[in-house]
């Protein structure tokens, strides 16, 4: 029976062990919670795994589909669904989760049941937003998700948090109500909240530029694209590592997905029209954003807004419309989500140890910690887009792709290949080596086995995805394709 | 005329039973003493579980009119009265206590809120200018003396005087417009009003004039913008367990009123008072949410959340059509069932001698008590309009109409003051979750209030999963008794 709801079962098992771990309560059962919360995430993990197994690479459309009527008044049905676009992204989720349980394992301390309930929550609830088929059911798993971050960043985050966090919920809010108001629209276009309807439903111009829009201030924000990055490097500063890291690895993706799921195929044509303006965003982002991750002081800010500069190819590699562009931003969201999610937890380590981010406080902790700064050095590289790592897949992929389009988009593009390794190995530099400074730096303890074992994992994910990106790419093919046919054409009244 | 005969009574029998209840709660209350005034609060809780069990079983699809014409027995009046009587009867247990340790605990209290609800069955089921309006008044009368219970209690008595009188300006004015209204067209029931106006009137002037007095009178009433000066001062002013019984069951007794007269009698007047109502809803939903952010008195960031609250009310109600009113129905409901989750936490802080009115008082509550913490959390994040919480189908089912309705801009307009609006709700949830407690008093409430807030806050959660039952209820209602 379980065959045949495995999204389902994505979905609520992480939701459900989060619950179960809730009902630990006081910190005086923290173990117990630690050790369920890491079962609970390693089951949903296990969970998940059907989905490459079974996942028929050939089929461009919808898989693994299931559904029922929800709430039948408005026409609303609780209808899952994945295609090639949303498998490795929830299998980037799930897995992701299992990181930061045990990321967090000695690090949080107080209300130890709460932080992993949250984790193990949003972790369902991003699954959801990826296999969602249906617009409400997408908003809803969309707009709930904003609860437990909000929390984690409130109750466990740093001093400024409450700001940070305020801000962050808001911001992301504003975004989609708008979407929302979208939907409806859509829906008394259509009678239905059906995507797979709104893709084939005829628009006027006019209409598409405006649920462009509408979409484009939920996604836009989220991803996030410069000038709407804001509460990103205030949320990634103040948040605990495993906040950061899940927003980092997970939550920015789903702004792209996002784009590739929602605004373009229901509004191809303002998609087309505003390509131009997308594309300079997207190299504002890659080209100034990479200036101001130069001069950042706090390696978290460092890394959040490199972040930014590499969503910047994700939205550039989408709306360039051509196959290379496209798979290269997927390669681009999975690579993004291992590597940003490993440099935060790096700055994790020194942090618990520190108790600081300041990079101008450390200096030559090679020689107390040669472990950590060998892979620590080695997610540098891999952010920086060396080639052998997979962040270069991705980067290369997409300027490839901008250069079947425009010289100049694939050239201010590329900077990005001297700029991020200028700000990533100038932080390298100033961090790792160089004379010991001072002698907290020199007192440091190397690795414990369990930080060993999660960057030890994401750095063999990141090399082996670097050397063989095959996996990724042979899953989005055929969705890649099928998507781009489907954006070539016009969806205005009369041309269908 | 008819004259009096069985089946008025039939159909009225509800509101007969409260009646014929509450003069025994009256009586009984006055051979009670100190020790067994429970006896009280039992037979206020079994009248209402009568009268919802009597309601229940008189229940038809149909609709039947008594007393010529004056009273109607509909699905709209039954479901909203069940609505009422639950309402009510959360009301009565999370006030039991609060009240106690403030002298409150008399026989005239019960007496007085099974009046009230007897005021608000009338409304639900007027079907002519005098009865609502009579409903109206039995309602306000018992609600303005319930204010000043509290007598020794100066700010309640200043609340109590500022109601009274606006209130009664308020009754005025509404009086006023439907004398003009019965002077133009010569009728005072519903339906009759409604077909004199499709057939034509001479006077469209002097009908355009009485309306805007019923729509004045009505706006406060519920408490819209320009006429919500007295909600935050009333709120703020009277005993908590009052302001619970204020701003719970009467909202929908208001909205009846509201959709009797606008609906159902002035139906044909639509396009006058859709103007107005847009004005009002605007201006509602701006100053309610902007001016909550700056309070630091739950209770009164609760009242012009109430306002912001109304102002979506209006949305639904002015996006005309079944579907407006549908959803205008399904967000006073949601909107009920949040006000008291809410209102019951502010009861469940206070003790005797200690006001849980600030909005510090939440401080760090998530320490003192993670599982009430965790329903006010969905109780803010519900009131704020974010899934998977009721409060945010109530929001979506306002705004669909409001599209249907062409009404584009005033939906984003809508969706942008939420936003403003999710600002001072987080920040019930940050004080709750983010900053440590003031006060390390361990709640201990009654076993009767923990199950009944628990249920309240869940039910907030759990309906917002499942939100089917309770759309096609309102459905219901509404399809089957306006035609």
């Amino acid at each position: 029976m379980l065959e045949n709801h495995i999204l389902s079962l994505s979905i609520w098992l992480p939701i459900l062990a989060g619950i179960l771990v809730l009902f630990t309560g006081s910190d005086r059962n923290a173990p117990l919670a630690r050790w369920l919360a890491l079962l609970g995430s390693l089951a949903s993990f296990l969970a998940t795994l059907p989905l490459v197994t079974r996942f028929d690479r050939d089929d461009g459309g919808f898989q693994f589909q299931e559904g029922w009527d929800w709430i039948p008044s408005f026409n609303i049905h609780y209808h899952l669904g994945v295609d090639g676009i949303a498998v490795p992204l929830i299998l980037l989720t799930s897995f992701t989760t299992v990181i930061v349980v045990l990321a967090g394992w000695e690090v949080i301390q107080k209300r130890v049941a709460q932080y992993m309930a949250a984790f193990l929550i949003m972790s369902g609830l991003m699954i959801g937003v990826f296999s969602a088929l249906d617009g409400i059911l997408f908003y809803v798993f969309w707009e709930a998700m904003l609860i437990p971050m909000f929390l984690v960043i409130g109750i466990w985050g740093g001093a400024n948090r409450v700001y940070a966090t305020i801000k962050f919920f808001l911001y992301t809010l504003l975004g989609s109500l708008l979407m929302l108001v979208a939907f409806i629209y859509l829906f008394y276009q259509t009678n239905s909240f059906e995507i797979i309807d709104y893709y084939a439903l005829p628009l006027p111009m006019m209409a598409q530029v405006l649920i462009f829009i509408a979409f484009f201030m939920a996604f836009a924000v989220k991803i996030p694209m410069w000038p709407v990055h804001t509460w990103l490097p205030d949320a990634h500063v103040e948040a605990p590592t495993g906040g950061s890291v899940v927003l980092a690895a997970v939550m920015l993706k789903l702004g792209g997905y996002g784009f590739l799921r929602y605004a373009m195929p229901i509004a191809p044509d303002a998609a087309h029209y505003l390509s131009g303006f997308m594309i300079t965003l997207s190299l504002i982002a890659v080209v100034y954003i990479a200036f101001v991750a130069l001069v950042q002081q706090d390696m978290k800010k460092l890394i959040a807004y490199s972040s930014i500069s590499h969503m910047g190819f994700v939205t550039l590699g989408m709306f360039i419309f051509n196959p290379l562009g496209m798979e290269g931003s997927m390669v681009q969201m999975i690579s993004h989500g291992f590597v940003s999610g490993a440099l935060f937890l790096c700055v994790g380590v020194l942090y618990d140890r520190m108790h600081s981010r300041q990079i101008a406080d450390y200096g030559g902790v090679v020689n107390a910690m040669p472990t950590f700064t060998a892979l620590a050095v080695l997610f540098a590289m891999a952010n920086a887009g060396l080639p052998g790592t997979s962040g270069f897949v991705g980067e290369f992929l997409v300027i490839l792709g901008a250069l079947q389009e425009n010289f100049w988009y694939a050239f201010l593009a590329a900077t990005t290949l001297i700029f991020g390794a200028a700000y990533t190995l100038w932080m390298v530099k100033r961090v790792y080596f160089g004379e010991v400074t001072n002698h907290h730096v020199a007192a440091l303890k190397d690795l414990n086995p369990r930080e060993l074992l999660i960057l030890g994992v994401l750095a063999l994910t990141v090399i082996a995805f670097g050397v063989y990106p095959q996996p990724i790419t042979e899953m989005t093919h055929a969705t890649v394709s099928q998507l781009l046919s489907h954006l070539a054409q016009s969806k205005l009244p009369g041309t269908l | 005329m008819n004259n009096l005969i069985f089946s008025d009574l039939y159909t009225a029998l509800p509101e007969i039973f409260v009646l014929g209840m509450a003069m025994l709660v009256l009586l009984v209350g006055l051979f009670l003493t100190e020790r067994n005034r429970y006896i009280s609060y039992i037979l206020a809780q079994l009248t209402l579980l009568g009268a919802a069990f009597i309601t229940t079983a008189t229940h038809t699809p149909g609709v039947g009119y008594a007393f010529s014409g004056m009273f109607v027995d509909d699905p709209l009046s039954d479901v909203l009265k069940l609505m009422i009587y639950l309402a009510t009867s959360v009301t009565l247990v999370y006030a039991r206590s609060y009240i106690a340790v403030r002298g409150m605990y008399r026989g005239e209290f019960f007496a007085l809120v099974l009046f009230a609800m007897l005021g608000m069955m009338v409304m639900v089921s007027g079907q002519n200018f005098l009865s609502l309006y009579m409903g109206l008044e039995l309602l306000s009368l018992c609600l303005y003396t319930l204010v000043a219970l509290d007598r020794d209690n100066p700010r309640a008595s200043e609340a109590a005087m500022k109601y009274f009188v606006l209130g009664a300006l308020a009754s005025g004015m509404l009086l006023y417009g439907m004398s003009m209204i019965y002077g133009v067209t010569g009728v005072l029931e519903l339906s009759q009003i409604s077909s004199a106006l499709a057939n034509g009137v001479p006077d469209h002037a002097v009908l355009v004039l009485g309306l805007v007095f019923i729509v004045a009178g009505l706006a406060f009433k519920l408490g819209a913008v320009p006429f919500q000066m007295w909600i935050p001062d009333v709120y703020h002013g009277s005993p908590t367990a009052i302001t619970l019984l204020i701003g719970s069951a009467p909202k929908l007794a208001g909205f009846a009123l509201v959709l009797r007269i606008l609906a159902q009698g002035l139906e044909p007047l639509a396009a006058d008072w859709h103007g107005m109502l847009v004005l009002m809803a605007v201006l509602s939903i701006i100053i309610g949410n902007v001016t909550a952010i700056a309070q630091t008195n739950i209770k009164r960031m609760l009242a012009y959340s109430t306002i912001s609250h109304v102002g979506f009310l209006l949305l639904g109600i002015l996006s005309a059509g079944m579907n407006g009113y549908i959803s205008a129905m399904f967000y006073i409901a949601t909107y009920v069932l949040m006000t008291l989750g809410t209102f019951g936490m502010v009861l469940l802080l206070s003790r005797k001698g200690f006001e849980a009115e600030n909005l510090d008082d939440f401080k760090g509550l998530s320490q003192r008590s993670p599982w009430f913490a965790f329903l006010m959390l969905l109780l803010m994040f519900s009131m704020a309009g974010v899934p998977p919480t009721l409060g945010f189908y109530a929001k979506f089912a306002v705004l669909q109409a409001a599209l249907q309705a062409g009404y584009l801009w005033l939906a984003v307009f809508a969706v942008l003051m939420a936003v403003v609006g999710a600002f001072y709700y987080l920040r019930v949830v940050k004080l709750m979750y983010f900053d440590e407690p003031l006060d390390h008093t361990p709640i201990a409430p009654q076993l009767d209030v923990t199950i009944v807030l628990g249920v309240n806050g869940l039910a907030v959660l759990l309906l917002g999963l499942m939100p089917q039952r309770m759309m096609e209820l309102c459905a219901y209602a509404v399809a089957h008794s306006l035609q």
